[in-house]
């Protein structure tokens, strides 16, 4: 009987998990306005700075502008519907090649003219054509209308950051306006200022340590992991300001420079193309990463063919 | 007073007390170190822990306490895996005494003092203690390597052993156990030498970091070689010892020897030429082909054993009876298995990774590679740590309806959360990131009923131990007192030949 009773709680406790989860696809959030402008940048001063892990004090001997909050899909709707207009972008199926592997995928795709290669051991050669900016797979919160041929954003998600989108896209969009991606070290800078407690640069944009209503990351229990589980979802853009969102209290979580989700919701793609490498980094972490990751310096990297319900990026300029 | 002292000569002066002290020192470390990751951050224990233990953890510095907390379990699963070949392998009592208490002075110095600088602030006093600590510890291993030494005359084997030997009787299995060791030294020079360079042009750094970074410095590959390859050897060294636990020998043992030397030999030197070789990996390949063979050799000897024994009384065993046999004691089946189950978590794995790696891993973002790398490592060292625990609960003399209890949680238990982490680490083959919710909340829920119903396990089986030490006639007594009587005998025995070593020097001067 005991035996029974041991085997049943396990399976039960198995089933219960393996029960269907909701997919971030799945469910639509309430709108929720946090009151950030994502129309705002920051001035990040001339000035040396603690870069990476070991706080290597580095220059950056001019200044510059970045987005207070990462791209929301409303913004880059309006850039797709004008880059449509205008014949910069076209939509469709797109041949995607990584290596000797080739597939396709629907999406809105443009020119890229391709990188110098050097053919270093697992570098992938990028040729110029034509490149998936975003890609219509199920997590896309846009809608397109065929006939108007124009993009919306899917109203709860307006103000959410942009996924599904690849580096190719970022740097289209950066690039459609004159600005451009921030390489890794103006993103961090912009992300973790030029302060030094006890001799160490700040690992978070805020300051020494991480509480759950800092920013969206893994089980961080914010309001939408109530909807959508421990996995989670995007919040707005600016989310954690310090307001209180139906009972939920946030902390202010701003960067020295005032940006926002500096450190999870979403990885950002940043501008360096390094050599000997087909890579692109992503800062920041995510609504899918632990705590961990959302340390300033921690990178991650993909082809930028690659595209994520968890990637997103914001402009320099 | 004699009550302590009865119990403290048991702990540290016989081998299964030092095993048993050194795996209650991984299990205190791993109960309140597991407590600062993973799901127990979730559940909030981590701030508890870090809370009521006072620990100063700084965030820039979480890579090097980790390395740290590594190198403290690791120095204590060193220490474990000593113990056994000392008192396997015939050497010296003197010898025996000399490694033991070295390797343990060196481990609890390491661990005691590591930990204390990782995570209760830099007090360079506990960083130069911890490297003391490893520095005993490596001095032990040259102690072991004099003790070991297989051209000894007295350690030849006769013709026709059934043990793996040369021609001229040097006993290859011990060969093999001093190469490990030898290989296990060398690798550690490569870790040492690097951590010299730490704060002088090297930077802490986890592997599974740098895993995409084209131009890796000499540094860097040099600790990356160091890991791989002490692991490797550490898990052969549990391979050798469980050979000799389960007797391995004839023709089997015979071929599997000179491939386990061969295979370690080729590996190490693999592993560490990762630093001046471009296909050095070709060489680690071959290397671990061979010492997968031997393993494979001891897998197929084992099993063998456990049905001809089980069916003994069977003239005919049919399929169902063959295998009850082999089920039966999960103590002595479960190290062969978790080696095979080991070729699906870790070795299947890599391989599928090297194989596929520009066209599926390399597409994924660098993060999902790295949960895969951290993952297979992380598994390996569990499963060695799972077959260590089988042959110390065998030694401890665990019988009846505990010890298949015992044995087959073990084995069930850590085969769902390894397999499970497996599944969660290579989820991307199978479903895209917007739809992981399901495939991660089952994964990641077996992967915790596993690892917490094993550690669970492992709690009662050390609880009964405490309990059992705290008897005045324990099994404890019984195990010291057996080993007393061993060590006696063998002493004995080396005395006589001494004093007949010096009447023969006597006679030949008085001659």
């Amino acid at each position: 009987m005991k035996r029974t009773s041991f085997i049943l709680i396990l399976l039960t406790l198995t089933l219960a998990a393996c029960a269907p989860a909701p997919s971030v696809g799945a469910i639509t959030p309430p709108y929720v306005d946090p009151g950030i402008d994502p129309e705002s940048w920051a001035v990040v001063p001339a000035g040396e700075f603690p870069y990476g892990q070991h706080d290597h004090m580095t220059p950056v001997d001019y200044e510059y502008e970045i987005m207070v909050t990462d791209v929301t899909n409303e913004q880059y709707a309006r850039f797709l519907n004008a880059s449509l207009a205008d014949g910069t972008i076209r939509i469709g199926e797109v041949e995607i090649e990584i290596g000797e592997k080739v597939w396709t995928e629907e999406g809105a795709y443009g020119f890229y003219p391709g990188e110098p290669f050097h053919g270093y051991e697992h570098e992938e050669e990028i040729k110029a054509g034509d490149k998936l900016y975003v890609s219509f797979e199920e997590g896309l919160r846009l809608t397109f209308d065929e006939q108007s041929k124009t993009f919306t954003a899917i109203p709860e998600y307006g103000n959410h950051p942009m996924t599904m989108v690849t580096w190719f896209g970022a740097n289209a969009y950066c690039q459609y306006y004159d600005w451009r991606l921030p390489t890794e070290i103006e993103w961090e800078k912009a992300g973790r200022g030029t302060e030094l407690v006890n001799g160490y640069g700040l690992p978070f944009p805020w300051g020494e340590h991480i509480e759950r209503n800092n920013a969206n990351y893994y089980s961080s229990s914010d309001l939408f992991e109530k909807m959508f589980g421990k996995l989670g979802n995007t919040t707005p853009v600016g989310f954690y300001n310090g307001r209180t969102y139906d009972g939920y209290v946030t902390l202010d979580s701003a960067s020295p420079y005032g940006l926002y989700d500096m450190a999870g919701n979403v990885w950002q793609w940043t501008g360096d193309d390094y050599p000997d490498q087909h890579y692109r980094m992503l800062r920041g972490g995510s609504f899918y990463t632990y705590a961990v990751d959302l340390r300033v310096w921690k990178n991650n990297s993909a082809g930028p063919q690659f595209y994520s319900p968890a990637v997103g990026f914001r402009c320099t300029r | 007073m004699q009550f302590i002292k009865v119990r403290l000569d048991y702990l540290f002066r016989s081998t299964r007390g030092l095993t048993l002290v050194a795996i209650a020192v991984v299990s205190i470390i791993t109960a309140i170190f597991g407590t600062l990751s993973g799901p127990m951050v979730e559940w909030g224990i981590k701030d508890i822990t870090v809370r009521l233990l006072g620990m100063k953890l700084i965030e820039t510095e979480r890579e090097g306490r980790i390395i740290m907390l590594y190198h403290t379990i690791a120095m204590t699963v060193l220490a474990i895996e000593v113990y056994f070949m000392t008192e396997m392998l015939p050497m010296k009592r003197h010898e025996q005494v000399m490694i033991n208490g070295t390797i343990t002075a060196g481990y609890l110095t390491a661990a005691i003092f590591g930990l204390l600088f990782a995570y209760w602030g830099h007090n360079f006093t506990y960083h130069g203690l911890f490297l003391a600590g490893q520095s005993l510890v490596f001095f032990a291993g040259i102690l072991l390597l004099a003790a070991l030494w297989p051209w000894k005359k007295e350690y030849r084997l006769e013709k026709g052993s059934p043990y793996a030997h040369t021609k001229s009787g040097i006993d290859l299995e011990r060969t093999a156990f001093f190469v490990m060791a030898l290989a296990a030294l060398v690798s550690a020079s490569f870790g040492a030498v690097t951590g010299s360079f730490w704060s002088n042009g090297h930077e802490t750094f986890l592997a599974e970091d740098l895993i995409r970074v084209p131009h890796k410095t000499y540094l860097q590959k040099a600790i990356i070689g160091h890991l791989h390859i002490m692991l490797t050897l550490v898990a052969v060294a549990i391979t050798l010892i469980v050979g000799r636990w389960m007797k391995f020998k004839g023709i089997l043992h015979k071929i599997a020897m000179p491939l386990m030397i061969i295979g370690v030999i080729g590996t190490t030197t693999g592993a560490l030429s990762v630093v001046w070789l471009e296909w050095a990996h070709t060489i680690i390949y071959v290397g671990s082909t061979f010492i997968m063979l031997a393993a494979l050799m001891y897998v197929i000897y084992a099993w063998d054993s456990l049905i001809r024994e089980g069916t003994a009384g069977i003239r005919k065993p049919n399929f169902f009876q063959k295998l009850g046999a082999l089920l039966k004691d999960p103590l002595k089946f479960g190290p062969g298995w978790q080696m095979v189950f080991m070729n699906f978590t870790v070795s299947g794995v890599g391989i599928f990774m090297a194989v596929k790696l520009e066209e599926i891993f390399r597409v994924w973002p660098h993060r999902e590679e790295r949960v895969t790398l951290t993952g297979h490592w992380h598994i390996l060292a569990a499963l060695i740590a799972t077959i260590i625990l089988m042959y110390f609960a065998d030694l401890s003399g665990l019988k009846g309806k505990a010890r298949k209890w015992f044995g087959w949680l073990l084995i069930i238990m850590s085969d769902i959360a390894f397999g499970s982490a497996t599944l969660f680490s290579m989820k991307r083959l199978f479903v895209d990131e917007i739809n992981q919710q399901g495939i991660v909340n089952t994964t990641m829920l077996l992967i915790d009923m596993g690892l917490g119903i094993l550690l669970i396990a492992l709690a009662i089986f050390m609880i009964w131990r405490l309990y059992d030490l705290l008897q005045k006639k324990g099994h404890w007594a019984l195990e010291y007192a057996a080993e007393r009587r061993v060590n006696a005998e063998a002493e004995l025995a080396d005395q006589k030949r001494k004093l007949e070593e010096l009447n023969a020097i006597l006679k030949e001067v008085s001659e």
